[in-house]
């Protein structure tokens, strides 16, 4: 001991040097602006109810912690034995102290039970505001959005107009799965034959991450999703836009580009028109996420992959290589045939017209 | 009055000293039986502990490829089975094995018989769940197995049917152990120990047996149905038959929750009897520290369903099981504050079994907080299957359970081997295992909140989650090695430990009467006892010291005989329920109920010999 001692106040020097760093650390870690994902900083009614009660019982918590450990701790000190110490008063117990610590964390629990039976209730209201239904279907890995009211179904993205609530009905073609956005709303599982609610309503336009929530099998962690919140304008031009890729050409329409042309052609014959639909209007649920609007989408895969030229044709190539475990075989594509596939692809955009939607606003 | 009388029974010649591997294996006494099982649970721990280091060095970085999907799935289910059942049921169970019947003054326990018989089928059990990584068929599906992830739809291989089949065969061990240690405690006592005089740990260890005996058929049940449903075309889990994947849910957690404090209960035994040794004082509120593990017991029945909140149960449910799961906080907090208590106006020595229990009580306080917090369904909504869960239950389970087992371990280990374990060693195992544990799994609690799911086996880079993860990833390599250090302080004092004498701690239970390591009839002469820490009345009276109990002859001594039908018996039990495997292989099916016939037979007819 005699020989450790010095070397333990040397150390002992950086302690408070390591102290303010580690502080450092763990409110830079801690700050949720760091973390897309987060729960801490929600962004719309639904997850707003949550985190109202979380921080309740978060700060309730720390109280709680500090004051019992402080107490331990503080007992470790005081209460250290010394050789020669005479045996200590052998108490065997104190009832109104017993009774005492029964009743507070019945009483502190009483101030977590109150906001969460009120926040229980008001989160199970089905909403009633006019709101724009989404139904929501897990697959192993990604995740299909339908809207009714506009007969449209796309994948990997959900547009969401803001200021208005979102009314989701979710189930799952195949395994169970959670549905997760968590600035967003807290999670909901899906259950086959079985349509679970979850809703929202944001105000701040952006694009909010999300992810499944419940283990569904070998790509489970790449099961990703993205929330895009616009105003209500964009979401129009998005919608619009979406409902007019691949539409079919008028007659005025310039001729495609040959490569697209050969892209076109072999996502007929090589197999893929069996599993993924290009149109996003009235498209029935296939095997394969919706390819409508898939050009001018950030990602691929569900949610995890860039969308760009060189990951598409890394999938194309093999897509087991890239995600194991899906259902997309390889196809055996040469470079020639992933080039003019992903033409194609790139011609299954986006691109809201300007004046589109006051057109389909008289179109309606 | 109270007389732990060491009599020098008889001068005859002492029965030989048993050696040898097949002593081992014919072995009844039930501390060479507790020995087994923890040096089997220890090892399997360390498998268990390895999986998890691969599963963390997979996670130190965003995208890494260190680990496929399917090898990182098989791990992380193995991780979480193997611990749970391999390695914390299993090392609680050498500590009521071995010290049940120390501390009521037994000379074994109630079947000798169908104890070894338990610890056979356990190890069998261990290992034909672990064959599964030789057909590159482990568990993959977490060790909940949700269905109808389940279903032979979705999970074609072999990887659900041997989770199904080694489950199956932990449960007969697990259940035979329950029936074994409930009739011990309830009959073998001796006497003047009344109920309420029991040791805390034995009070503990027979709530842990009830728990056991009615949690487990629920489990087994399930698994039938899920077996079913996989081989034989039913249609309980799987929708498409009309089933229910929920149902599947409410039958696991209704088992999985009293599971919980089947993991807890005998720490909180554990740590409820080193804390008062330690601090030279009773323990504070014995009759609280009792009725508050029975009512978390019962209320650890209801409470299955907030593992669903998320499920959509609706308002009513989601508040009723809210609700008492906030109750339970209560008899919880009751035993935090008794232990706190119990240090307090102390005279506390920090000997090794110390530090592990302070660590136990300052982290349990933390598991039991963020267990508070996501009792709430709609802070849980944001919770549940996050990082914030796994930190919560390894605050629980690591922080909880397996700091009150090693505290257990350096308390019990110069009464079980006769040797002390290093104080310097144990310290750097403590204070390597307090950082890492800490290291390891505070920062999930960040990652949780911040959006970071659990069972995933990578995240993207852009989520935040890197410089956590890597952390945690550095802090389980330090929890790694300090298991390194315990295991080379086991092996240093086994080879050249200071002498242990029969009571090094000034202990308060029976154990500390007699010499270390206990002769194979424990107890020469049955004791008495008229109080609740009998040896420390005893201590008192005699002025402060007592004479260390001389090894005596047991001559006349009358002990169980050993026996081989126990392991023929497990082994044919094993091999019946492995029949059921993949599709019915009926030789096997036969050949396995046939062993377990002549197995019990012989062993109801096998003459005792003296």
């Amino acid at each position: 001991m005699a020989l450790r001692t010095p070397s333990l106040r040397r150390v002992a020097r950086w302690v408070p040097a390591l102290c303010v760093a580690l502080a450092v650390l763990v409110l830079a870690g801690c700050s949720p602006d760091a973390y897309p994902q987060t729960t801490l900083a929600p962004k719309a009614d639904f997850a707003e109810l949550l985190d109202t009660v979380f921080r309740r019982s978060f700060q309730l918590a720390t109280i709680v912690f500090f004051l019992v450990e402080g107490a331990l701790v503080w007992a470790l000190f005081r209460f250290r034995g010394k050789p020669g110490d005479a045996e200590p008063a052998q108490t065997h117990g104190n009832a109104m102290l017993e009774v005492v610590w029964t009743v507070i964390p019945a009483v502190i629990l009483v101030f977590i039970a109150i906001p969460t039976i009120q926040t229980i209730f008001k989160t199970a209201e089905v909403p009633t505001d006019d709101p724009l239904v989404i139904e929501v279907t897990g697959h192993q890995w990604w995740w299909e959005f339908r809207y009714p009211e506009y007969n449209l179904v796309t994948a990997g993205d959900m547009h969401v107009p803001v200021g208005r609530t979102v009314d989701l009905r979710m189930t799952t073609g195949d395994v169970v799965h959670s549905f997760w956005t968590p600035q967003l709303a807290g999670k909901r599982d899906v259950f086959p034959k079985r349509d679970n609610r979850l809703w929202f309503k944001t105000e701040t336009p952006g694009t909010y991450p999300g992810q499944c929530a419940e283990f569904c099998g070998t790509q489970h962690a790449r099961m990703a999703f993205q929330v895009i919140a616009q105003t209500p304008t964009d979401f129009d031009a998005w919608r619009v836009g979406i409902a007019a890729v691949s539409a079919p050409p008028d007659s005025g329409a310039p001729a495609p580009d040959p490569l697209v042309a050969q892209g076109q052609q072999l996502f007929a014959t090589k197999a893929c028109v069996g599993c993924h639909a290009v149109t996003a209007v009235g498209a029935p649920t296939m095997v394969g996420p919706n390819l409508a609007g898939i050009g001018s989408r950030s990602d691929i895969a569900s949610g995890w992959l860039p969308n760009t030229d060189e990951n598409l044709a890394r999938w194309l190539k093999n897509p087991q290589a890239v995600k194991s475990g899906v259902l997309m075989p390889n196809l055996g594509l040469t470079d020639e045939e992933i080039t003019a596939l992903i033409a194609y692809l790139r011609s299954l955009s986006v691109v809201p017209a300007p004046g589109a939607v006051a057109m389909t606003a008289a179109g309606n | 009055m109270s007389t732990i009388a060491m009599g020098h029974a008889g001068t005859d010649a002492a029965p030989a000293e048993k050696k040898g591997l097949w002593s081992w294996i014919t072995t009844v006494d039930h501390k060479r039986i507790g020995i087994l099982y923890g040096v089997t649970a220890f090892l399997f721990f360390l498998l268990g502990g390895l999986e998890a280091l691969l599963i963390r060095w997979q996670l130190g970085a965003p995208d890494k490829t260190f680990l496929s999907p399917e090898a990182y799935n098989q791990l992380f289910t193995m991780h979480g089975t193997t611990m749970i059942f391999l390695g914390v049921m299993p090392l609680s169970a050498m500590f009521f094995n071995y010290f049940i019947p120390l501390q009521i003054g037994a000379r074994d326990v109630a079947f000798p018989r169908l104890n070894a018989y338990s610890y056979w089928v356990f190890l069998f059990g261990g290992l034909v769940l672990n064959a599964s990584f030789l057909f590159n068929a482990a568990p993959d599906m977490g060790w909940f197995a949700y269905a109808n992830l389940t279903s032979k739809q979705f999970s074609p291989g072999l990887n659900v049917d041997f989770w199904i089949i080694g489950l199956q065969i932990l449960g007969v061990a697990s259940l035979a152990a329950a029936v074994n240690f409930f009739v011990t405690i309830i009959n073998l006592r001796a006497p003047g120990m009344k109920m309420m005089r029991m040791p805390m740990f034995v009070w503990m260890s027979l709530i842990t047996q009830v728990l056991l005996l009615l949690a487990f058929p629920i489990i087994t049940v399930a698994l039938v149905l899920l077996m079913l449903d996989r081989n034989f075309g039913t249609h309980f889990f799987v929708p498409s038959g009309g089933g229910d994947p929920v149902l599947w849910q409410h039958l696991f957690w209704l088992f999985g929750h009293p599971e919980v404090y089947i993991l807890i209960l005998p720490a909180f035994g554990v740590v409820s009897e080193i804390l008062p040794v330690f601090s030279r004082k009773p323990l504070f509120g014995y009759a609280a520290m009792v009725f508050s593990g029975c009512f978390i017991a019962f209320l650890g029945f209801g409470v299955w369903s907030h593992h669903m909140f998320a499920t959509g149960m609706g308002p009513m449910a989601d508040t009723v099981f809210s609700l008492g799961t906030m109750l339970i906080a209560i008899p919880t907090g009751v035993k935090i504050f008794n232990w706190i208590g119990t240090v307090w106006g102390g005279s506390i020595q920090f000997k090794t079994p110390m530090y592990f229990a302070l660590g136990f009580v300052a982290m349990f306080i933390i598991g039991g907080l963020s267990g508070v917090m996501h009792a709430s369904p709609p802070a849980d909504l944001q919770q549940t299957d996050s990082y914030f869960i796994v930190a919560h239950f390894h605050y629980v389970l690591f922080g909880g359970s397996i700091f009150a087992l090693t505290a257990g371990a350096y308390y019990w280990f110069p009464k079980m081997t006769g040797r002390m374990l290093s104080e310097s060693l144990g310290k750097l195992h403590f204070w390597l295992m307090f950082l890492g544990f800490n290291l390891t799994f505070a920062p999930m609690h960040i990652l949780g909140l911040n959006g970071m799911p659990r069972r995933v086996y990578t995240y993207s880079a852009g989520m935040g989650f890197e410089f956590w993860n890597a952390v945690e990833t550095a802090g389980s390599l330090i929890l790694g090695f300090s298991f390194l250090v315990f295991i080379i302080n086991i092996l240093k004092s086994l080879r050249s430990g200071a002498v242990a004498p029969a009571d090094p701690w000034h202990g308060a239970t029976l154990e500390w009467s007699i010499p270390s390591p206990p002769q194979e009839w424990n107890f020469a002469v049955e004791p008495t006892v008229d109080g609740r820490d009998p040896l420390w009345e005893e201590r008192r009276k005699a002025g402060g010291t007592l004479p260390e109990p001389a090894r005596v002859s047991g001559a006349g001594i009358h002990l169980p005989s050993p026996s081989y039908w126990p392991i023929i018996t497990a082994f044919g039990t094993a091999m019946t329920l492995v029949g059921f495997l993949m599709h019915v292989t009926l030789w096997v099916i036969l050949a396995g109920v046939a062993i377990t016939m002549l197995g019990i037979f012989s062993w109801a007819f096998e003459p005792a010999d003296h």
